[in-house]
């Protein structure tokens, strides 16, 4: 199969700019929220909407940080090679706040699952929700669901889902592309 | 990431470079995770380690077994005095009873050098040397490396001096296949009869005044005199030693410029270092305790990431 492109640069500004509208109906000044972004690729879009967040609400510190989930995997040592740690940035208290986790991509919800027990680690938030930037609806191995979806993907497991980014590929897109050949 | 090059950390001689690298990155997340509320990750929590301590240690076993405990692994702990060993068991026999209780991995402190090397081709488990004789101390100059590229921002290009007792000093042979490794130039001060005859051969430099030596030096690592290790006298008295060879602060503030002051513990307070010396703003000693728990579990999580799962 060859790539498909799913959402280009427009269109990707477009469900940012929406993401936001929906953050900010729930979160109002953002005052008893944060945003964290899943290391290693859920930190690009969480940078993206937190800019975004400011310049549309005008407030001009939303509490932002990354998370790095690694050492809570379950699946150490079941791969060839230990995974590569990112780095874990939360310089404010979560204790008591609204956390908006923030992926790239929802899949089998494994990582979600990490996220949360390294995200408790630093205290105990009031709520947690879930921001997918892409959701790959029917592939979840854990009863995990987003509160804010980009955009629903219904692929085959031999499929992938890329969502690259200016900051690292050079151009903001989506690509669907099959692992299977 | 490409995992470790060996299976054991046996000595700082069978690591690369790239080796050392790794630990370091992966000690910089530790380091975060040890200054979090819950200072627990559950990475190791399949894994159960046994620290075999055949020889008296304090600090090395307590952050062995902290860095094991935050990684969630299951700990038993032994040491020799309270042991078979004194009832005529074999090394091998003592370490091959306790895997059959289902250890994956084993850290060991032994009197004699070599010791781990020789266990880690008998026995099925993962070997960490926490200290062999005289030989090695592996995870003491992980440590101290780390610490000096913590507070210098790197260790390539770096001068070391080791001060002290580098005949019975395991710490010092290990620090400097370490610092040599990554790119720092080190230099040996001491009494000559404290200082190994042939030690240049390692490409070290070797000095017997210790006013020059830390003049060159940007890191002095203040070794303990090791009576205990020490079947004859050495030097005179330990007065003698202090005057030659102590570090106090007058000296400090003498020198050409201001220069880190490292010790791997234990100190002795006013024979190698004085208190005012110790305590001063130069001194990183208690950095690197710290540092030896996040480094300790860099070690243990790589290793630990080689050992088959098993079911």
């Amino acid at each position: 199969m060859k790539p498909v492109q799913i959402l280009d640069s427009a269109q990707i500004d477009i469900t940012l700019t929406r993401l936001c509208h929906e953050l900010i109906e729930n979160h109002g000044d953002f005052s008893s929220a944060a945003i964290v972004g899943l290391q290693p690729r859920g930190i690009y879009p969480a940078q993206r909407i937190t800019e975004r967040l400011k310049k549309m609400t005008g407030v001009d510190h939303i509490r932002h940080g990354a998370l790095d989930i690694t050492f809570h995997r379950d699946d150490f040592r079941r791969k060839a090679e230990p995974p590569v740690p990112g780095e874990t940035r939360l310089d404010f208290e979560i204790e008591g706040l609204n956390v908006v986790l923030v992926d790239d991509v929802l899949f089998t919800g494994r990582t979600i699952r990490a996220g949360l027990d390294a995200l408790l680690a630093f205290g105990r938030p009031e709520r947690v929700e879930l921001l997918a930037f892409i959701d790959r609806r029917f592939s979840r191995h854990l009863p995990v669901q987003p509160d804010y979806t980009g955009r629903a993907v219904d692929s085959i497991s031999t499929e992938r889902v890329a969502v690259d980014w200016v900051e690292t590929e050079g151009a903001d897109r989506v690509t669907l592309y099959s692992v299977a050949d | 990431m490409s995992s470790l090059s060996t299976p054991h950390l046996l000595g700082i001689k069978d690591l690369s470079p790239e080796d050392i690298g790794q630990i370091f990155s992966v000690a910089d997340n530790f380091k975060e995770v040890i200054n979090r509320p819950i200072k627990k990750v559950p990475s190791l929590r399949d894994i159960t380690i046994a620290n075999l301590f055949f020889e008296n240690s304090t600090r090395t076993k307590l952050s062995f077994e902290l860095a094991e405990k935050r990684l969630s692994a299951d700990v038993i702990n032994f040491s020799s005095s309270s042991s078979s060993v004194s009832k005529g068991e074999t090394l091998i026999d003592t370490v091959n009873n306790i895997l059959a209780m289902k250890v994956d991995m084993v850290v060991m402190r032994h009197p004699k050098p070599g010791a781990p090397h020789f266990l880690s081709r008998h026995v099925d488990a993962v070997i960490v040397n926490a200290g062999d004789g005289t030989h090695e101390h592996p995870t003491q100059a992980l440590l101290d490396a780390y610490s000096i590229r913590e507070n210098l921002g790197s260790v390539s290009g770096k001068k070391v001096v080791i001060i002290g007792d580098i005949l019975h000093s395991r710490v010092a042979l290990s620090n400097i296949f370490c610092l040599q490794k990554i790119g720092a130039e080190v230099m040996v001060c001491g009494p000559a009869t404290l200082i190994p005859k042939h030690i240049a051969e390692l490409g070290v430099q070797v000095s017997h005044n210790l006013r020059e030596a830390l003049n060159w030096c940007d890191v002095a690592n203040v070794l303990r005199i090791q009576l205990e290790r020490q079947e004859m006298a050495y030097f005179p008295s330990l007065r003698e030693y202090t005057m030659m060879f102590g570090i106090d602060k007058r000296l400090l503030e003498s020198l050409k410029k201001e220069i880190t002051v490292m010790h791997p513990g234990p100190v002795n307070r006013g024979v190698e270092i004085a208190s005012d010396a110790a305590d001063s703003g130069q001194s990183i000693i208690l950095k690197q305790v710290e540092n030896g728990v996040a480094v300790r579990m860099a070690v243990l999580y790589l290793l630990a990431g080689k050992i088959e799962r098993k079911g």
